[in-house]
């Protein structure tokens, strides 16, 4: 949980689109571009880091202002072209660390920034544009809440270098008074604290967890593989709901969240009495 | 319009004969917004459904998690609304307290698309995941967000924060998408609290002892200074209930404060980023169109 976060996001974005740069009034922390994926044009979107960022604390991967509302631009501009019947797939591939800790973030709002970023990912979803994720690296709380978490469906690489969390850890120890060592133990026995993607993937909330050689290094072997993957995975989007019942309602849910269903089915059951 | 000017004048047996709303649990307070008699709360304390994970680490759970739901009307409107308890557990956000908000926004979708438009008004106190259910946390929040989504395309959704814990972590995104934020002097909104910003990035980027500091950017008056919140108001429950009421019979805004982009991107962009944003010239460069009331 290093210097490195961003790295991977970068090198699978531009093995999966060729591109590097980022697009034409847009900061260097995020990358879009449109890509022919199978029988669709999509949009791919990611965010890297940019040691040149106007906002200081968002320059190691970090999701910060000019980051959410470019991302927040570079998905309703896709909404905004569509006016067929097939919608345009939105690929987000994340690795960012969180949202960015800095004053000037504070003081500007970044709470509404991740929700205008929130606010156009679900506006797509809703309209029918499949919505993937391909978590590569950290997804990490507000961070992936900006950028990832709308998504119709989730992938995520099986390898130890993929964390997706409500905190990172070091931050996770000190607010709960715990070693990083005790945190882990303690991941083991409460699963939802668990860093380990495979604990994540139990609770139902992912697509698909996927098995990738050397995840570090995109190969033509493992860029198809991907690719065949996304593709399968927007097939999936298209033919199921433009909510998020497909996490809710999953068999990890059914097992891991028995008492979110219960206040669930309580709560249908009384609604309709009231 | 200079931040002192917002708060509204009140005079003193006025202000002695309030009846002060931050004061109320999470239960009054969502009592109190709503037409008298006309509610019922769903899934209360007595259906005891609460947390499986705090007890597993040494914690009380509680028998609402924290989270009251009443279905009711305001001003005669069908309305839901759901307060987070701020005394409990910080307000987090956890597996129960998070189904509990998803099932009510998204039944209340349901009715709205069968005719019967139903507001939402959202009482959050809470400083965001409970790191204690982390991940399910998380991904509650992320499946509320998108439930709210879901209902705001038929009926307003209005946050109401009071304080004193202010609404923080992945819940502000939930005021962020909100139709309308109403808030007091005392409370705050951000997704970043102080404290954290110390941690994570130092304590000359914010000293988080600077109490002043801190109500001078997240605090209610700069909000709305600023224009990302809707309204002031003072720490009475009859003036919240009043906004509130006001803001169900206006309906929904034609435009959403998280879908104009451009005019935020806009104004990101225009910032002076070599220094410490000043929270004051803030206000008058975005220049809130909304006074206190």
């Amino acid at each position: 949980m290093s210097g490195q976060v961003g790295l991977r996001g970068k090198a699978w974005f531009q093995a999966l689109t060729g591109q590097t740069s980022p697009m034409k009034g847009d900061p260097g922390s995020v990358l879009a571009a449109d890509v022919r994926l199978g029988e669709d044009d999509a949009r791919f979107l990611c965010v890297v880091p940019n040691t040149q960022a106007r906002f200081p604390c968002a320059r190691r991967g970090e999701v910060g202002l000019e980051e959410a509302y470019t991302l927040a631009a570079r998905v309703r501009e896709v909404i905004g072209r569509d006016s067929g019947e097939k919608k345009t797939p939105i690929v987000a591939i994340v690795d960012v660390k969180s949202q960015a800790y800095g004053r000037r973030e504070g003081t500007a709002g970044i709470f509404l920034a991740a929700a205008a970023a929130t606010d156009a990912y679900a506006a797509a979803r809703m309209k029918g544009h499949p919505v993937i994720t391909l978590v590569v690296g950290q997804a990490i709380s507000g961070g992936f809440l900006t950028h990832g978490y709308q998504a119709n469906r989730i992938l995520a690489f099986d390898d130890p270098g993929v964390v997706i969390h409500a905190m990172h850890k070091e931050a996770a120890a000190r607010i709960t008074l715990r070693s990083v060592e005790e945190l882990d133990r303690l991941g083991h026995e409460i699963l939802p604290m668990s860093y380990d993607i495979r604990d994540y993937a139990k609770l139902g909330l992912l697509h698909k967890l996927l098995h990738v050689e050397n995840p570090d290094t995109p190969s033509p072997t493992t860029v198809t593989q991907v690719q065949q993957e996304l593709i399968a995975a927007i097939a999936d989007a298209r033919s199921g709901s433009t909510d998020l019942r497909n996490r809710i309602e999953s068999e990890g849910a059914r097992e891991w969240r028995k008492a979110g269903w219960a206040a669930r089915a309580r709560m249908e059951e009384q609604w309709a009495l009231a | 319009m200079s931040a002192a000017s917002m708060i509204p004048a009140v005079s003193i047996p006025e202000f002695v004969k309030r009846r002060s709303f931050i004061e109320l649990d999470a239960r009054a307070r969502a009592q109190s917004l709503m037409d008298s008699g006309s509610w019922r709360e769903l899934v209360g304390p007595f259906d005891r459904i609460e947390s499986p994970w705090l007890p597993k680490q040494g914690i009380a759970p509680q028998f609402d998690d924290g989270c009251v739901v009443l279905k009711g009307t305001i001003a005669g409107e069908p309305a839901v609304v759901i307060a987070l308890e701020g005394g409990f557990q910080a307000g987090s956000m956890g597996e129960v307290s998070g189904a509990k908000m998803t099932a009510a926004l998204d039944l209340a979708t349901k009715d709205s698309e069968n005719g019967k438009k139903t507001a939402a008004v959202l009482l959050l106190e809470t400083g965001g995941v409970r790191l204690q259910e982390a991940n399910l946390g998380l991904a509650a929040i992320a499946e509320l967000l998108a439930s709210l989504l879901a209902l705001r395309q038929h009926a307003p959704i209005i946050t109401v924060i009071a304080g004193t814990v202010g609404c923080f972590g992945g819940m502000s995104l939930a005021a962020g998408l909100s139709s309308y934020i109403i808030m007091t002097p005392e409370a705050r909104l951000g997704l970043n609290g102080a404290e954290v910003i110390e941690q994570e990035s130092g304590i000359e980027e914010f000293d988080s002892s600077d109490r002043a500091l801190i109500w001078a950017i997240y605090g209610g008056e700069q909000r709305v200074a600023i224009g990302v919140a809707d309204e002031l108001v003072m720490d009475d429950a009859s003036k919240v209930a009043a906004a509130v009421c006001e803001f169900v019979k206006a309906g929904r805004p034609s435009i959403h404060r998280s879908e104009q982009v451009d005019l935020y991107r806009q104004r990101i962009g225009a910032l002076d980023t070599s220094k410490q944003i000043d929270p004051l010239s803030l206000g008058k460069l975005w220049n809130a169109k909304r006074g206190a009331q």
